[in-house]
């Protein structure tokens, strides 16, 4: 009773296939771009991929091809909830809400029952006989919600549906949010790991149209694989192979840090090993190299990451000496507020450090220096 | 975050040259102007008796229910043909739009020759047509027929229009909802566009309401049967001036109105995207 979707999109450069369990929320992420909204348009029966086929519940959705099979989208059982509410502006918030069960062959007095229950279940039962342009954007995604489940779809789909609120209405209709998927089937496609966190079994991280990286949420946020799920975590990540207890990066030599997850089991975990300073410089001003799941590993050994939070960096201007830990000779390339702290970049690695730090460091874009990370400060594990 | 909080006012510099307003006076000026000089020739004190004589009254009896009959044509044919336009891909979509607005730059004269060539009695379908008795040119239907011709394409160029800038957001989000494409036309898409065809048809009565040529060519003049309120004008307009302007007063008198009617069209109510800030509402 799984979801099922395979589709490739040519001209969007699409090629994901998933699958959904039926009590299963998944948060789907990824950098702008990354195709999340198409996948979401493709379940819903609103764009018609090149190739692929989806089933829902053993029932088919699509099946490309020839012979073709397509279900439109009002009988896929499918909901949506777009990042605009999108409420018929010329019926009231009730009519808007009935709207789905009056489709779906319901009396009219059956329908108004279905809406004021789902009303009351977002809490917005006062807001009945209002218009639309009479809510304000936190109400009138609660309604756009309440719709959304009128119809008791199979499948929830929601895109976004907290980008266009502001910061008070936004962790409302999080809770609510949390309160109404349980037990359901649902893909969220969200850029906030908060909505991850709170709402997601599982998270798809999405890059150029693939999938890069799946997984139990607190998996994936403990232990990110892909570039973006380690800025979601809000990380550092480098890539390289597994070497003793560290990873043997092909830009920043060796990382030493403590073996965790499944490599723990096998290896002495908690013991920081040793390492001294290294000259290899990170090139800091290039991009992370490209795909960086899949960098290639620099001398055998299955592949790994190490991961540290920025806030176990320290930023020196002369690496320091003889004691355990990591050393990146990095040039700075940008500086921004990050809560009480500042954030340095120095190309795909970030120290937090306080402002008076940065004053007395006096670092600028373009600063050379060195961030320092006790090895037991990273975490060590297999990609 | 963008879009929130109380919204922009727009600025209120204009960059506005003063010689523009100039000109614009004159333009405004060219049309007003010639109306008022009709008006200044109005007879009034013979104004009553001259728009209820016998051939007035049953012209303008007839200009009302032509124009009406025609302006219903047009809404049945005209909504689905915006809707195609504007929703379905189809190859040779453009040119056909353009072939259905062509009878807005064709002379209507042109437009009566084509129509009496397909419905008359020698034409392309009118012989089919006598064959089962039934005979359209130079009778009332011909009349509805040659206004409906003339007025269609303001209906669908107005629907479309409104259909396109209207969105199918709307529409998506109903068939989600598990609305059949039947029921989001009828519950979604004509309520949205409800100003659009509005306004549509009125522009479709007024050009109905004034046309001549076509009306001439493919339905004669036939005073009770064909005879519409402007041809009766220019029909007066030699033996007797005074009943032709007051005529023409009279059209001008339903044009205004019919236009006053359309710009009182409530707008389309605003979506909910740019709503009241919370605390506003709350």
């Amino acid at each position: 009773m799984t979801l099922e979707l395979s589709a490739t999109i040519g001209d969007r450069n699409l090629e994901v296939s998933l699958t959904v369990g039926p009590q299963e929320t998944v948060a789907v992420m990824g950098p702008n771009g990354a195709g999340k909204s198409s996948v979401v348009q493709v379940l819903a029966g609103l764009l018609r991929p090149d190739a692929g086929h989806a089933t829902l519940g053993g029932r088919p959705l699509f099946r490309m091809g020839n012979p073709g099979l397509w279900l439109p989208p009002h009988t896929r059982g499918i909901g949506l909830l777009a990042q605009d509410p999108l409420l018929f502006p010329h019926l009231s918030v009730l009519e808007n809400v009935a709207f789905g069960p009056r489709s779906q062959g319901r009396s009219r007095s059956e329908a108004a029952a279905a809406a004021r229950h789902w009303l009351s279940e977002v809490d917005a039962v006062e807001l009945a006989s209002r218009k639309p342009g009479q809510l304000s954007g936190g109400q009138a995604q609660r309604v756009a919600l309440a719709r959304a489940l009128a119809t008791d779809p199979e499948l929830l789909l929601l895109d976004e549906p907290m980008a266009a609120l502001d910061i008070n209405s936004a962790p409302f209709l999080r809770s609510l949010l949390k309160r109404v998927l349980a037990g359901r089937r649902a893909v969220i496609v969200t850029h906030h790991v908060l909505d991850a966190l709170m709402l997601a079994d599982r998270i798809i991280v999405m890059d150029g149209g693939r999938i890069v990286e799946e997984g139990p949420t607190a998996a994936v946020l403990s232990h990110p694989r892909s570039p973006f799920a380690a800025s979601l975590a809000g990380l550092n990540v480098l890539t390289g192979s597994l070497s003793g207890a560290g990873v043997q990066t092909p830009d920043a030599g060796l990382v030493a840090g403590r073996l965790t997850g499944g490599l723990a089991a096998d290896a002495e975990g908690d013991r920081p090993a040793d390492v001294a300073a290294r000259s290899d410089a990170v090139s800091a001003s290039a991009p992370a190299p490209s795909g960086s799941a899949g960098s290639s590993p620099a001398k055998g050994g299955p592949e790994g990451m190490a991961a540290f939070p920025p806030s176990a960096v320290s930023v020196f201007l002369a690496p320091p000496q003889g004691s355990p830990r990591n050393c990146f000779p990095v040039t700075v390339s940008e500086l921004e507020p990050h809560g009480d702290h500042i954030r340095v970049r120095a190309g795909r690695l970030a120290a937090d450090i306080s402002p008076a730090a940065t004053a007395e460091l006096q670092l600028t874009p373009g600063s050379r220096v060195f961030f320092v990370v006790k090895a037991a400060e990273v975490d060590i594990y297999p990609a | 975050m963008p879009g929130l909080g109380p919204r922009n006012r727009a600025w209120q510099y204009r960059a506005v040259p003063l010689w523009v307003y100039v000109v614009a006076a004159a333009g405004a000026l060219f049309i007003l102007v010639p109306l008022l000089g009709m008006v200044a020739k109005v007879n009034w004190a013979q104004f009553v008796p001259l728009i209820t004589s016998e051939s007035s009254l049953d012209a303008l009896l007839l200009s009302l229910k032509t124009a009406a009959a025609s302006t219903a044509l047009c809404i049945v044919f005209g909504v689905p043909l915006a809707l195609v336009l504007a929703r379905a891909q189809f190859a040779g979509q453009r040119i056909l739009r353009a072939l259905i607005l062509l009878p807005l730059v064709v002379p209507p004269v042109v437009g009566g020759l084509a129509l009496l060539y397909t419905f008359g009695r020698e034409g392309l379908l009118g012989k089919s047509l006598t064959v089962l008795g039934i005979d359209v040119a130079f009778s009332t239907t011909a009349v509805v027929m040659a206004q409906a011709f003339v007025a269609l394409p303001f209906l669908v160029l107005s629907l479309e229009g409104t259909l396109r800038t209207a969105g199918q957001k709307y529409e998506a989000v109903a068939a989600t909802l598990g609305a059949r494409p039947s029921t989001v036309l009828r519950r979604i898409t004509i309520p949205l566009v409800l100003p659009g065809l509005v306004s549509g048809a009125v522009l479709s009565f007024a050009r109905s309401l004034g046309e001549f040529g076509a009306t001439l060519t493919f339905a004669g003049s036939l005073q009770g049967v064909t005879r519409t309120l402007p041809l009766e004008i220019y029909l007066q307009r030699e033996t007797d001036p005074d009943a032709a302007v007051a005529l023409s007063f009279l059209l001008i008198a339903v044009a205004v109105v019919v236009v006053a009617l359309t710009y009182r069209t409530p707008r389309l109510p605003r979506p909910a995207a740019d709503a009241v800030p919370e605390t506003a509402a709350a």
